[in-house]
């Protein structure tokens, strides 16, 4: 698996100016609200697509992933909610699921 | 640091221990899928945000490149920008305390009825969650080197369903449902025919979708 340390220095630094630049600019700039909310969303969007095209492999993993999200919606325990997905997908594929 | 009740320092030690079984799974799953184990343990002490770790690392096992992995990290952290603006004050002056501007540090600062309280409320959440964090990502990683097969454990459903608990509770949001759901819709479709990671950053077209003044 290929991660080059440039890759995560990149964002890094990239995350740090995000952080920043509230502290050494507040006195000049302003965030409009809707920025903010946009923002916001716009992190949602990409997680969801994460789930989505992460989730998408043979029966047994979307599967696990359809059990975690039945579980989320019910507010049941974070630990609950991963450990049922693996649980899942694992017996699926012990009696032969793909 | 007077200001912190004790029912405060309760919710801080509980958002602490949630975080760590996060990064437990964060560190567990890197090593697991693939990464040696200083990738997840340098990322969290230099990135230090739960959501971009995750979306970096997944769509390198998925078979993205690390441009779209940063890409899409750097996107998922611009969030952080008006947090930095919401807790400026309590940065100011020591300026290394931005590394700790996370959703859950920000939201804690804002509970407090004035400056000192906001102040004291986002450096003990900050310090407490950043070595949370961090501890538990090189639990999770080492023990992630001791797992032999990952796919009969059920181990890769195991990122998805960690990001669809992190993100279900904002789900019920106002205005938030239309656009995620057609940004999935646009990374499934596109997930056919494009490599993996742009995909992800397609469903940014999703926000579109998004319903007029939400």
């Amino acid at each position: 698996m290929d991660m080059p340390i440039v890759a995560i220095v990149v964002l890094a630094a990239g995350t740090l100016a995000f952080r920043l630049a509230g502290p050494l600019f507040r006195d000049r700039v302003r965030i409009p609200p809707r920025l903010e909310d946009l923002l916001s969303l716009a992190a949602l969007v990409l997680l969801f697509a994460l789930v989505v095209t992460s989730s998408f492999a043979g029966w047994a993993r979307p599967a696990g992933v359809l059990v975690a999200g039945v579980l989320a919606v019910r507010k049941a325990p974070f630990p609950v909610i991963v450990i049922a997905a693996a649980a899942t997908t694992a017996v699926l594929r012990l009696i032969g699921v793909p | 640091m007077r200001s912190i009740s004790r029912t405060a320092l309760r919710d801080i030690a509980l958002v602490c221990v949630a975080d760590a079984i996060v990064g437990a799974s964060f560190g567990a799953i890197a090593v697991s899928g693939g990464f040696e184990p200083w990738v997840p343990v340098v990322m969290s002490l230099i990135v230090f945000a739960g959501g971009a770790q995750f979306a970096a690392i997944g769509i390198v096992m998925a078979g993205g490149g690390a441009v779209a992995a940063v890409a899409t990290g750097l996107v998922l952290n611009a969030r952080l920008l008006p947090f930095g603006f919401a807790v400026a004050d309590t940065v100011k002056g020591r300026l290394y305390g931005a590394q700790l501007i996370t959703d859950e540090t920000v939201a804690f600062a804002l509970k407090g009825r004035d400056a000192r309280e906001r102040h004291d409320y986002f450096w003990v959440s900050g310090l407490a969650l950043f070595a949370a964090w961090n501890v538990s990502v090189v639990v999770g990683a080492l023990a992630g080197t001791f797992i032999g097969d990952t796919d009969a454990l059920g181990l890769d459903a195991m990122f998805p369903a960690v990001l669809l608990a992190l993100i279900t509770p904002a789900l019920s949001e106002r205005g938030v449902r239309a656009p995620v759901l057609a940004g999935g819709a646009i990374a499934l479709a596109a997930s056919t025919v494009l490599p993996a990671g742009v995909p992800v950053l397609l469903s940014l077209l999703g926000l579109l979708a998004r319903p007029k003044e939400a």
